[in-house]
């Protein structure tokens, strides 16, 4: 059943919802034994929740079971970012977008898993003793990442569901992509990252997976708004989401970056982008090619630089004391931090977090972090100069079809870091940016991104409909 | 600059992270493909370009200077393993 008519039949009180949720409930275990998509089931929390809609089935999302990225604090529910160094932690709050969520009537069925503080881009850096998501369309390939247990979720999910995810290179994107699902990154500052556990807070974005476009526009519509709470938040109107749904797409400019396909891009993944492009042609929109070569050639390194040096200020607060993962209190403070951070931080977290230290060192920081916050602005510009021509920009979402395990595996850390070349641009610029799924290669969804000017998240909306298959 | 076991050593140690013999030998390579690789953005030329430290105008957000409720003390220490009264317990200062 798709999410609207889900919700309206629970509005209309057609659906017992503690029974309907007990039901999603073991599912999602079921789902869990073989996939591995949450890294903890909330059913305490989701029969209460249950019960109360029962009693009062009103609200945007009423009754709807909405799995959280485990990044994204759940009051009273273990809230780890995917790493053991937040093992036990159960938050006092919940996170803005997840209360915004609950008062619409939402049920949190659980956490779902994710690349260690979202440290990757297929969701097979997850924390030390954790299991890595599988791709739910062929188990020997990875979700992608770092929101893979949210794509995968939202994929294999047989009842109504949303998933919130947070993106901060790709996270978002790039599951929706190797999950087949559509994934909408907003505006930075749009959502509110109160309560979201940092990774590169200029970066952090909260935004919804679903198998249904209208999934993203209805969980946006939610969850986006100014909050006091975040000082990165803006204070700007929102838009109604549902009316982009309705309009065509006839006189819209398409701008597609031609050095999104090409060298180091798979030809299969890009037969099905552009037949994505020739099809919005055919349904009324313009298509031209469009360049970016800053972006496409610097984004890597730029995206790299700044988002591990905001890591590695970010994450100094884990250290065994307050919250989190603690160790025997032995040693002086260097050595007590020392120690559990070293038994905590699985490898990839170490090496982003070194990166990230190294990056802004006194006699590295002019060269290294500023020149890249330099580059930042370049990349911001040429978007922005891009966006007065076109609507919307296009590019495959990743340049490659899910990878097998055994593929990952052959990859050094540098190799890894640039299958995030599509990507990386639009989180560095902050720019609203959606992932749909395009088309298949024989069992493989291929994910096509579109990007849209700031607060134009709407127009993502317009645009990435002629892809829902309803 | 050369990246070498030295230099891995010394951001290790400003990170707060020890690492094992096996990481320190995988991570002097690994930093140093990626260090190379990353250099490129040398050619760029960013004269009388300001950094951006947001990807959008962050104006600076203050709110009013009033008291607030704030987490209850026994909230905050339920996370914490290391206690001792009112107070989180950490390893020894001097």
């Amino acid at each position: 059943m798709k999410v609207q008519e889900f919700i309206k039949k629970v509005q209309n009180k057609e659906i017992d919802i503690v029974e309907h949720t007990y039901k999603v409930l073991e599912e999602c275990k079921k789902i869990n034994k073989e996939y591995h998509y949450l890294n903890t089931i909330s059913e305490e929390l989701a029969l209460r929740q249950a019960e109360a809609v029962n009693k009062n089935p009103k609200g945007k999302l009423a009754g709807l079971p909405i799995s959280i990225k485990d990044s994204i604090c759940v009051k009273d529910v273990e809230s780890t970012a995917g790493s053991k160094i937040l093992r036990g932690y159960k938050p006092y709050f919940h996170a803005t977008a997840v209360e915004k969520a609950i008062k619409e009537g939402a049920i949190v069925i659980g956490k779902t898993s994710q690349d260690e503080f979202g440290f990757g881009g297929f969701a097979t850096n997850v924390g030390i003793d954790l299991k890595i998501p599988l791709n739910p369309f062929d188990k020997n390939r990875a979700t992608g990442g770092s929101s893979g247990g949210a794509g995968g979720l939202t994929q294999k999910a047989s009842f109504a569901h949303i998933a919130l995810g947070e993106c901060t290179g790709g996270s978002i994107e790039s599951p929706a992509s190797f999950c087949g699902v559509f994934g909408l990154v907003p505006t930075y500052g749009r959502v509110s990252r109160y309560g979201l556990i940092d990774y590169a807070n200029s970066f952090d974005k909260v935004g919804p997976l679903g198998k249904n476009i209208y999934d993203c526009a209805l969980m946006l519509d939610v969850i986006s708004g100014y909050d006091e709470k975040d000082s990165s938040s803006l204070n700007e109107k929102k838009d109604d989401f549902f009316n982009f749904l309705k309009k065509d797409i006839k006189g819209l400019k398409v701008g597609v970056i031609k050095e999104s396909f090409g060298e180091g891009v798979d030809e299969k993944v890009s037969k099905h982008v552009w037949d994505g492009i020739k099809r919005l042609e055919k349904n009324g929109a313009s298509y031209k090619e469009t360049s970016l070569p800053i972006t496409m050639k610097h984004g890597v390194p730029t995206y790299y630089l700044l988002a591990t040096t905001e890591a590695s200020t970010n994450l100094a607060k884990y250290c065994g004391m307050r919250y989190g993962a603690s160790e025997e209190l032995k040693g002086n403070f260097d050595e007590y931090f020392t120690d559990v951070r070293s038994k905590n931080f699985g490898k990839e977290a170490k090496r982003r977090l070194m990166l990230g230290t190294f990056a802004r060192m006194s006699g590295f920081r002019d060269a290294y972090y500023i020149k890249a916050a330099k580059v930042r602005t370049l990349i911001i510009e040429e978007y922005k100069k891009a966006l007065k021509n076109f609507d919307v920009l296009i590019t495959p979402t990743m340049p490659i079809l899910p990878p097998t395990f055994d593929e990952l595996k052959k990859l050094t850390p540098l190799q890894d870091y640039m299958m995030d070349i599509m990507t990386v641009g639009p989180n560095l610029a902050g720019l609203p940016h959606m992932g749909v799924p395009v088309g298949f290669e024989k069992n493989l969804p291929v994910g096509m991104m579109i990007i849209s000017d700031h607060l134009n998240e709407g127009k993502l909306l317009q645009v990435g409909k002629e892809f829902d298959k309803n | 600059m050369e990246i070498n076991k030295e230099l891995i050593l010394k951001v290790a140690k400003n990170s707060r992270i020890k690492l094992t013999d096996k990481e320190i030998e995988e991570f002097v390579p690994q930093f140093k493909e990626i260090l190379n690789s990353f250099s490129e953005l040398d050619k760029i030329n960013t004269e009388n370009v300001n950094p951006s430290f947001h990807p959008v105008d962050i104006r600076n957000a203050l709110r009013e200077d009033k008291p607030k409720d704030s987490i209850p003390t026994e909230e905050l220490l339920k996370n914490a393993k290391h206690k001792k009264g009112n107070y989180f317990l950490g390893p020894k200062a001097l």
